[in-house]
């Protein structure tokens, strides 16, 4: 099992920030809209730099999504900042009509996903996300999984033409990822090249699953462990090869278990060569408040639940 | 400049045609929403055939060219006849509204590449705010030109709306003309029995926005009306217009009922409405 030496941890939303101003400096298309998030999302910087193309929307996501669509019309970029809830949840139809089936350059950007959001409980944790953006047409899904590959994509994201919901989170968690990668959309990364499971994670599960390949080596489990940042369009040929190889698979991802990563990697097996699956994932359920740490352990989605996962998948495919 | 510039009178004739066009779109297909599409036909001719500098030859992004947007997309026949007659595309193709395979689709979408359609719409509510958006990118682009947006009475009672009105105001988007369609029907009934909508002008003048009101079946009305919203740009507030229109104008058994809202006329009732819409030189698809 390799090692992944970090120096620091940060939170993936500033990757966003960072990568957004980055943006600012070097693509006069870019433009931001903010639903009174500014801090939150990190975007205070951009605002800051770049006045003329940030617009405060005030609480009013509905309205920042048609304007980002109409933004679109005269070559602008706009990227809107909110939590992932009221990206997504709150402005389905806005996003559906008004950016997915008009085909617009719209960059949803969306922190505070999941149950790492934490104290302020489930009307803000949303665990569907993923599953509601995925089923629009033309929508590009991203769940990068720390601050350098967040800004990496956030930069990315620009360059691609046609509408992007990007996801990322409220908690400081290891950096390990380089700070120099080029992030490419749709490409599954290999971190740990293994021959008896396929641990396929996103978010912040990804660092999980390291912590869990540690674990399983120990336990003389070599996990292959592969880090699927970009959830539509999935990575298919990864997600075969490395099933092909390993014979069973583990999703793992900060979402419910209907319609996230768990149900995109299920599709690809199913439709061309099954083997068995387990997930970590939310239950189907709501979340509550209490500290991300003490969320992710009640609602299964450790370290140690990948390890359970993993040992679940292997006994089915030996038998 | 406008590319066609025509006279009142020619407008007239114009308007005679493309309510040809609606009755026969939705007779053919026996579905479609006649009514809204009638009542804002003078309005459609005006802003296409004398009103907005524009280009017949589409491109998305418009630049240096007046934007239309439609946010209550059900009306799209009034829509889809008024770009054809203006040369966005051929008037033939006004045969295949609501088929299988067509760029006309029921509400106006962007999928099929139909030339004039920025945005799709249909769900309410959505294009108040699309229009500001694309407005303040004019600013931004340093475009003078204006940014239109037409909406259905019924359709301000959706929140996105007043989210739009209250921004547009905040953010001094003076290059957006807003109409708003009062025909004082919507599909259950009057707008008063559904749903009251107060007294909109005092509604939009509290958001902070210049209200105007015209009669929108009169061009000798309206066409002054529009030149006035045109006046009242630039002036550090959005500008509103509030339209009073009859739905199913100009068929006199359409008018001034809901009824009409998004039911097709039978064989025999498109004789009649054919007869009542005569045109000089009528050149039905």
């Amino acid at each position: 099992m390799k090692d992944f030496p970090y120096t620091e941890k940060k939170d993936t939303r500033s990757g966003f920030g960072a990568g957004l101003l980055e943006l600012g400096r070097t693509n006069p298309n870019v433009v931001g809209l903010c639903a009174d998030l500014t801090g939150s999302l990190k975007m205070d910087a951009f605002q800051k730099e770049f006045p003329e193309r940030f617009f405060q929307v005030g609480i009013a996501e509905a309205n920042m999504i048609g304007l980002a669509a109409g933004m679109t019309i005269g070559g602008k970029i706009p990227f809107t900042g909110t939590f992932a809830n009221f990206s997504t949840g709150r402005v389905y139809d806005q996003i559906r009509q008004s950016v997915a089936y008009s085909g617009k350059n719209v960059k949803i950007c969306a922190s505070h996903a999941g149950l790492t959001l934490g104290e302020d409980g489930a009307t803000h944790q949303i665990l569907e996300d993923l599953g509601m953006m995925r089923m629009l047409p033309h929508m590009t899904v991203i769940n990068p999984c720390d601050y350098n590959q967040t800004k990496a994509a956030t930069i990315a994201i620009a360059d691609h033409e046609g509408p992007v919901y990007l996801r990322f989170g409220r908690p400081v968690i290891p950096n390990f990822t380089p700070a120099d990668q080029k992030f490419e959309i749709g490409k599954a990364l290999m971190l740990n090249e293994g021959t008896d499971v396929s641990i396929f994670a996103t978010g912040h599960l990804v660092w999980k699953a390291i912590l869990a390949g540690h674990i399983l080596a120990e336990k003389g489990i070599n996990a292959e462990i592969i880090n699927i940042h970009t959830i539509k369009p999935i990575d298919a040929e990864a997600i075969l090869k490395s099933a092909a190889k390993t014979g069973c698979v583990v999703t793992a991802e900060e979402h419910n278990r209907f319609g996230g990563l768990g149900d995109a990697v299920a599709q690809v097996l199913i439709s061309n060569s099954p083997v068995p699956q387990e997930y970590v994932a939310v239950n189907d359920t709501f979340g509550e408040s209490g500290t991300p740490d003490q969320l992710m352990e009640k609602y299964g989605l450790t370290e140690n639940d990948i390890v359970a996962a993993v040992e679940r998948a292997i006994s089915r495919k030996n038998k | 400049m406008n590319p066609h510039n025509k006279s009142i009178e020619e407008l007239k004739d114009i308007a005679a045609q493309v309510r040809r066009d609606i009755v026969r779109m939705v007779h053919a297909v026996n579905s479609g929403h006649p009514g809204g599409s009638l009542g804002c036909t003078d309005y459609f001719v005006s802003l296409y055939f004398k009103v907005m500098n524009y280009s017949p030859k589409f491109n998305m992004d418009g630049q240096g060219e007046d934007l239309f947007f439609l946010s209550n997309g059900h009306i799209s026949p009034v829509w889809y006849s008024t770009l054809a007659r203006a040369g966005f595309f051929d008037v033939k193709e006004l045969a295949t509204f609501r088929k299988l395979n067509s760029r006309l689709q029921g509400h106006p979408a962007t999928e099929e590449g139909l030339e004039g359609i920025r945005v799709a719409s249909g769900s309410l509510g959505q294009g108040l705010s699309v229009a500001t958006g694309a407005a303040q990118v004019k600013k931004l682009n340093k475009d003078n030109s204006l940014v239109y947006v037409l909406m259905g009475d019924g359709e301000v009672e959706e929140g996105q709306v007043w989210e739009a009105a209250m921004y547009a105001a905040h953010h001094k988007v003076d290059n957006l003309i807003a109409t708003i369609d009062l025909n004082g029907q919507q599909i259950d009934g009057s707008t008063e029995e559904v749903m009251g909508l107060g007294d909109l002008r005092k509604k939009f003048e509290a958001f902070g926005w210049h209200v105007l009101e015209a009669n929108g079946n009169q061009f000798e009305t309206l066409l002054p009306a529009l030149d006035e919203a045109k006046a009242a740009t630039g002036k550090g507030k959005p500008v509103m217009l509030l339209m009073h229109t009859e739905m199913g104008y100009g068929v006199d058994f359409m008018m001034g009922s809901h009824k009409w809202h998004g039911v097709a006329p039978n064989d025999e009732q498109l004789e009649i409405a054919l007869q009542q819409l005569m045109v000089k030189h009528a050149s039905d698809y």
